[in-house]
């Protein structure tokens, strides 16, 4: 660590600069930007979960006023590549529009472009598609079985991915134990759902040969595959990231809507958009989350202490491949959770099926991974008749253990899990909460304590890439910050990536402020469009705070050590004695030697003559920074360092129950969070309140849930449930700061925790409610009306 | 199809505009396309999110759900209405800051609309009124604490600022 023992901005409370603009309705959001005869997509879909597409017929609808185009999936095929997968699977290709058969109900047929959004909907309503039915498999575990319905017949099976990873002596600690316990844990299919669904904007100049885009995007290396995709070199694509993004949390990779409008732009030579309707997103948006199957086992003494796992997690990834099979991979740099369970064996499956895309959602897989580890937990505990939160002590890993290598290659950088969830035990009077639950069960309801641990990964590192497709060897990504400080001594930093809320502005002001020892108000913040940029991998994987706060550090650093540089040459004092000091450069033995900020400046920009020699002239420094312990390719048998950083939470709630309604109530919700250094405290509240709220969704609400007939039933907001004001309780956050050896405050990443933990605890709960009727719900959501079903089938058979 | 035309005077943020709008337009596409008052947002377009709440008469109303046709005559305040004047928030727009009542912006004019109506018809309300109000608009960012702080918030300075100096 090079950081300053205390901070002068860093950890204070301070505004986040992003919400002025917000506050007044001037974000500039995807659908705000209309460029001058921009024209207007909508798209036909199908409404068959497999079909072959016999014909199109669009006489109708280009006969329609203000239709311009009507394109099919042929005529893009024809034009473009198919987009970039990220698994090995060259005969599972995913394309715009569909090319002769539809694989999911309201998978993308045709698009047609008019002068409106009403009148290109009028129109897509007139083609007319005539199908075929196919036969079709919705159900992950029966489109893994041989003979199930081919989803791509090309490809021979289901199957994109079915790997199993061997760490440790797994068979013979399994061996060793008295005891074992194997169940199955469901994860259903849900997503992050952002308010704003997904739009793009695409405008082509034929002259200076560049298609300028603007849209929603949250995705790594989205202006390269942007052009691979449409033939194009990526010095011709240019994404601006000055667009403000309206939630994503993952999902906002809308890679095949750029792709198509990046077309139709080219094609038509007018600017053209997209921006989805609720349908077209909640549908065909490619935007659901993970769908998985755990079946796990595990292997205990009578402690409840585990030596062993062995976990197969199977996830339905919908009807192409896309970047989700890696949600199945960076889980495994954290397989074992918290805990020192010392050898795994893991599973890892992903099949195809007739169902819509799924895309990354916050925490890339790791959620659901963690809660079938934690859920797994509470049942060791319940099979010997021991204490949740005491096997989990006696599991977890210990403060002097770090830094600590997991089975699977990974070493946790630094952590007290003990000492957080005392803290939480303490804040919450854990006794007291127990009374309350027994108070309540006393007077007829279903009461529950959910406990729940979790890590996030944090630093958002390519090495799930390698790991599961040998033939991409990407070892690592980075992220880069510019500072350049102008003629009238005014700085403006530039960051390379657009945001979706994380508020990255005031964390680059935040850090530049807090090196240069200046007002972080004072530093301007910018974003650059793709064709000027440095490299960046976008805000994913919870890594900003260490990669772009780490690049803005270094960055700062470097323009410190120039004027520094600068007044050692004017002063003719070696370097080592002067002192930077609040933009001034002084002699520390002699202070009225000193050079002022306005002085540098003036020397670097204009009295070239006064530079030290080879110094190039201005004030213009730059950080490209690789992610800390990245760049290494994994072992033959899977081990590798997934992400540098592993934060630390502990979520405790008390849940009540009206047996009658099968409603259940969070009564007392405090979760202890231990991020490392904090660089904005309101930034990391925000994203633990919003965490958790996301995760008591999923938990509880939130299901794509499709009809027999391979229809998606919840495409609503009236059907698929997200949680109001109503549903979240208050939350009481109990911090602890541990920080990372390898980041620059010794921040980690605090973008995924609640929504790692939240879930689990919600199931915890509910099951410590249910035990005394004798019920165990092993599948997420557990929505209201199952749970009633659930309640009154038990107290009849009592 | 071609389509009659209607106009309609709409009276937004105190300056009166006609416009001539199929009728099937809603009044949250007339304001963004037409008025180019991007501050309201389509979240949903049937009525659940909120995201496109705007005043009408004072009232919290979904703009995706009624037509341009239907808001002749009201008082509509958008977002871009509420600021007192370049650079400058109001006091709701200013806690919102205060509490970083947000993340990603995308609901927060439609919050900050809801609340200015909350609190222009109850100055002191309690959390379980704060909540009631803004359970018709959805936030996926924050959990919706820091909202409901942020319009505590306002509603402590808005009624502070009502005080004789010695008192407040």
């Amino acid at each position: 660590m090079t950081a300053p023992a205390k901070f002068r901005f860093v950890s204070t409370d301070r505004r986040v600069r992003e919400d002025r603009r917000f506050v007044v309705g001037k974000g500039r959001f995807a659908a705000d930007i209309m460029p001058p005869g921009v024209k207007h997509v909508a798209l036909v879909t199908s409404p068959h979960p497999h079909a072959r597409i016999r014909s199109i017929d669009k006489r109708a609808a280009l006969a329609m006023p203000g239709v311009h185009y009507v394109l099919d999936g042929a005529e893009l095929a024809a034009a473009t590549l198919p987009l970039a997968a990220g698994l090995d699977t060259p005969n599972v290709p995913r394309r715009p529009l569909a090319v002769d058969v539809a694989r999911y109900a309201g998978e993308w047929v045709a698009a047609v472009v008019a002068d409106s959004r009403a009148l290109a909907e009028d129109a897509a309503e007139a083609v007319a598609v005539d199908y075929e039915p196919l036969p079709f498999v919705l159900d992950g575990e029966e489109a893994y079985r041989p003979g199930s319905p081919l989803v791509h017949a090309a490809h021979g099976s289901n199957v994109l991915l079915d790997r199993t990873f061997v760490w440790g002596e797994v068979e013979k600690d399994f061996a060793a134990c008295p005891h074992r316990l194997k169940h199955r844990v469901t994860w259903g299919r849900s997503a992050t759902v952002p308010i704003e669904t997904f739009g793009v904007t695409a405008s082509w100049d034929p002259w200076r040969e560049i298609l300028d885009i603007w849209a929603s995007i949250q995705m790594p290396k989205y202006p390269d595959q942007t052009a691979v995709a449409l033939k194009l070199p990526a010095s011709s694509v240019r994404v601006h990231y000055d667009v403000d993004v309206g939630g994503s949390y993952g999902v906002k990779r809308g890679i095949k809507h750029t792709v198509l409008v990046g077309h139709l732009a080219r094609r038509l030579g007018m600017p053209v958009r997209l921006v989805e309707d609720r349908l077209e997103n909640m549908r065909g948006g490619d935007m659901h989350g993970p769908e998985r199957n755990f079946d796990v086992e595990v292997a205990f003494d009578d402690a409840g202490v585990i030596h062993a796992m062995k976990m197969r997690a199977l996830d339905n990834v919908g009807a192409y491949a896309g970047r989700s099979p890696f949600q199945l991979g960076k889980p495994v740099g954290a397989i074992v959770g918290p805990y020192r369970i010392r050898s795994v064996q893991y599973q890892a499956i992903a099949v195809v099926t007739n169902k819509t895309v799924q895309e990354a959602v916050r925490a890339f897989g790791q959620s659901p991974t963690n809660y079938a580890i934690e859920r797994t937990i509470d049942e060791v505990a319940n099979r010997l008749g021991l204490d949740r939160l005491e096997v989990r002590r006696r599991n977890l890993i210990r403060r002097e253990e770090f830094p600590y290598l997991i089975p699977s290659g990974s070493t946790y950088d630094s952590g007290d899990y003990h000492t957080v969830i005392e803290k939480v035990l303490q804040r919450a009077d854990y006794a007291a909460l127990v009374a309350e639950r027994d108070r309540l069960r006393a007077q007829g309801m279903l009461a529950g304590i959910g406990i729940a641990a979790c890590l996030e990964p944090s630093g958002g590192n390519s090495s799930f890439e390698p790991l599961l497709n040998p033939k991409n060897e990407t070892t690592t990504w980075m992220d880069s910050c510019r500072i350049s400080v102008d003629l009238g001594g005014s700085i403006t930093a530039t960051m390379h990536t657009s945001s979706s809320g994380q508020g990255h502005e005031t964390l680059v002001g935040t850090v530049v402020g807090e090196v240069l020892e200046i007002d972080p108000d004072r530093v301007r913040v910018v974003r650059a469009d793709s064709l000027n940029a440095l490299p960046s991998n976008s805000p994913v994987g919870s890594r900003m705070a260490i990669m772009l706060g780490g690049a803005a550090f270094h960055a700062a650093q470097k323009l410190k050590g120039k004027l520094v540089a600068i007044a050692a040459h004017d002063l003719n004092v070696p370097a080592e004695r002067l002192t930077y000091r609040e933009g001034n450069v002084i002699d520390s033995s002699a202070p009225e030697r000193k050079r002022s900020w306005a002085e540098l400046v003036a020397i670097a920009h204009r009295h070239i003559h006064r530079l030290p020699p080879g110094m190039e002239p201005g004030l213009s420094v730059a950080h490209i920074m690789p992610v800390p312990t990245g760049g290494t390719l994994p072992t033959p048998d899977g081990r590798v360092q997934m992400y540098p950083c592993y934060a630390f939470e502990f979520h405790l709630m008390l849940v009540a129950i009206d047996p009658d309604l099968g409603k259940p109530e969070i009564r007392r919700y405090v979760v202890g969070h231990d991020c490392g250094t904090v660089i904005n405290p309101k930034i990391v509240r925000g994203m633990t309140m919003g965490g958790i709220a996301h995760g008591i969704g999923a938990a509880l609400y939130e299901e794509f849930a499709y009809s027999g007939d391979g229809l998606l039933m919840a495409q609503t907001f009236m059907d698929y449930l997200l949680p109001s004001a109503h549903e979240v309780p208050p939350v009481e956050i109990v911090h602890h700061a541990t920080p990372s050896p390898h980041t620059v405050f010794g921040q980690k990443g605090s973008g995924e925790s609640g929504y790692l933990g939240a879930p689990a605890a919600v199931a915890s709960a509910v099951n410590d409610a249910l035990r005394p009727l004798g019920i165990v719900v092993n599948s997420l959501p557990i929505k209201m009306a199952r749970l009633g079903d659930l309640i009154a089938q038990a107290r009849r058979g009592s | 199809m071609n389509v009659e035309l209607k106009k309609v005077e709409l009276k937004v943020n105190g300056a009166t505009h006609v416009v001539e709008v199929e009728p099937r337009t809603s009044l949250l596409d007339c304001l963004r396309d037409r008025l180019l008052l991007t501050g309201a947002h389509a979240g949903c377009e049937h009525g659940v999110c909120g995201a496109c709440t705007v005043l009408l008469d004072g009232v919290a109303v979904r703009s995706c759900l009624m037509f341009a046709v239907q808001a002749d005559g009201y008082a509509i305040t958008t977002i871009e209405g509420l600021s007192p004047g370049p650079g400058e928030l109001s006091p709701v727009q200013d806690a919102f800051c205060e509490a970083h009542g947000m993340q990603c912006g995308y609901c927060t004019p439609a919050m900050i609309l809801t609340a200015h109506a909350l609190l222009a018809r109850n100055p002191s309300p309690t959390r379980a009124q704060i909540i009631e109000a803004i359970s018709g608009n959805i936030c996926r960012c924050t959990g919706y604490a820091q909202i409901v702080e942020a319009i505590a918030l306002a509603a402590d300075r808005m009624r502070g600022q009502n005080l004789p100096p010695d008192r407040s």
